[in-house]
């Protein structure tokens, strides 16, 4: 039986088609996913991401626990800051991707929906003495608030001065009268916010941040437009372009993996990967003609496997086809060209610098 | 969801208008609806022969592809050259519009083997 976020009864009326994701019923689409992502890069929209996981981790261990566990420093991360790290397995394969908040006496790691399970068991297995983990997804609603305008818009429902907020931090403050954790985070590129709340609020707050923000011509964002905007910003998605036969050093998360930190969980077989060469880059590309590349699809240079697509879609900003994929290192410089197998068809495609968008913010 | 009395359909979602011996082709508002946003149509062209339930195009959509039947055998004799640059005419007049093909139907028997419209309304509620 899948579950709902405290919001499924609001995302009905509004018209959303629903689908089952990561075991929770989520809205893919409201008015459609052009217009949806159309409006994030314009003004503002708000999307529902209560299915992601949040685990909570306190005692004088727990700064250890999660520099041994995840690949970024820590001990970097100040209070009111948030990191985007990853965990890896022994062999430096990707266990999940994530973020880390640290608070003044707590830490708070936020996990994909469809990991979460996997995550808290293979957090849980190596978890020290001194050590408390606390899982609060269910008790938790997600709100994102992304576009140029989220910050004007949210700023009439908090006395929380949100200007001195800087990308990848956040604060607690009151919004529309709840407590929550206000950060500047999101997975769209654009300026926003992601609203971290005790599901009592979830309605309420989902309700008036859409009929406050009808003079920016607000509307909702289902995952399908959260799909397109990561794509244009090559924002990876576990399952896709990262999981546990891919690492982070080939995945270009190299600028999150801090081989000097010290000892964590896949540094030995990291720290090899960095020495030899990298077989293959995730990289980005556009297609030269009308054609549209798909996870999975096969990408070939003189009658040659070299590569695999891992996420592509029809840009709604390039007004093309664009992909994310895998190939050996020597195809994978900006301005290289190869083929992808569309059906019976080789389309030609050529690396491009990434983000494919650029947001002005 | 408009499912059109006068029209004949495909349990692939497509629909067919018949005049003579033409049909019209295109997709079912139920179809448009499932797919999204559509953004390319991959036709076959004028002459090519096509036949009963086999693919003779495509449709892109942002989030995924599918395949487009024949609903009949026949030869194409007709594209709907507006879709090139407005694809989503699939999208906001998938009756009208946003007709695909049309082809010169070579067995009229053929048009047997198509669902009504009760039929198909019965296929996808």
């Amino acid at each position: 039986m899948a579950k709902k976020t405290v919001l499924y009864d609001e995302h009905v009326n509004l018209g959303a088609k629903i689908v089952e994701f990561a075991g929770y019923l989520m809205p893919i689409q409201y008015a459609g996913i052009m217009q949806e992502h159309r409006r994030v890069r314009t003004t503002v929209g708000i999307f529902d991401v209560s299915h992601m996981g949040e685990f909570l981790f306190s005692g004088s261990g727990a700064e250890d626990f999660l520099q041994k566990m995840t690949v970024n420093n820590v001990k970097k991360l100040t209070v009111g800051q948030v990191q985007y790290s990853v965990l890896c397995y022994d062999d430096g394969g990707i266990v999940d991707d994530l973020l880390l908040y640290r608070y003044d006496d707590h830490f708070m790691m936020v996990v994909n929906a469809s990991n979460l399970q996997k995550d808290w068991d293979w957090l849980a297995e190596h978890k020290p003495a001194g050590v408390n983990m606390k899982n609060i997804s269910d008790a938790t609603t997600l709100l994102a608030v992304q576009g140029p305008k989220s910050r004007e818009l949210l700023q009439k429902l908090t006395d929380t001065d949100l200007s001195v907020i800087k990308f990848y931090h956040f604060t607690h403050g009151a919004v529309n009268g709840a407590q929550m954790t206000i950060s500047r985070t999101g997975y769209t590129g654009e300026l926003g916010f992601e609203l971290y709340m005790d599901n009592q609020y979830g309605v309420k707050l989902w309700q008036t941040i859409l009929s406050t923000g009808k003079g920016y011509e607000i509307e909702p964002v289902g995952l399908g437009a959260r799909d397109t905007l990561r794509l244009e910003m090559k924002y990876c998605l576990y399952g896709n372009d990262i999981d546990q036969t891919t690492n982070p050093l080939e995945a270009g998360l190299g600028w999150i993996t801090k081989l000097k930190k010290g000892d964590f969980i896949g540094r030995d077989v990291l720290l090899k990967v960095k020495e030899e060469e990298l077989k293959r880059k995730l990289i980005g590309f556009q297609m030269n003609s009308r054609a549209f590349p798909r996870h999975e699809y096969p990408i070939f240079k003189n009658g040659r496997e070299i590569g695999m697509v891992t996420s592509g879609t029809f840009s709604p900003m390039l007004n093309a086809g664009i992909g994310i994929g895998y190939v050996e290192t020597r195809f994978a410089d900006v301005g290289a060209t190869f083929g992808v197998k569309i059906r019976k068809n080789l389309e030609t495609a050529t690396v491009v610098e990434t983000p494919f968008y650029k947001p002005d913010n | 969801m408009d499912i059109p009395e006068d029209l004949q359909y495909t349990e692939e979602h497509e629909w067919v208008l018949t005049e003579d011996n033409t049909a019209a082709i295109g997709i079912t508002d139920f179809a448009q609806g499932e797919l999204g946003d559509v953004v390319f149509i991959e036709m076959p062209q004028v002459g090519d022969l096509v036949q009963q339930m086999e693919p003779f195009g495509t449709i892109e959509a942002v989030k995924t592809v599918a395949d487009l039947f024949a609903p009949v055998s026949g030869e194409v004799v007709e594209l709907n050259t507006l879709l090139e640059d407005s694809p989503n005419l699939i999208n906001e007049d998938p009756y009208g519009e946003g007709w695909i093909i049309k082809i010169k139907f070579s067995d009229a028997a053929e048009l047997e083997n198509l669902l009504s419209a009760d039929d198909y309304k019965n296929l996808v509620q």
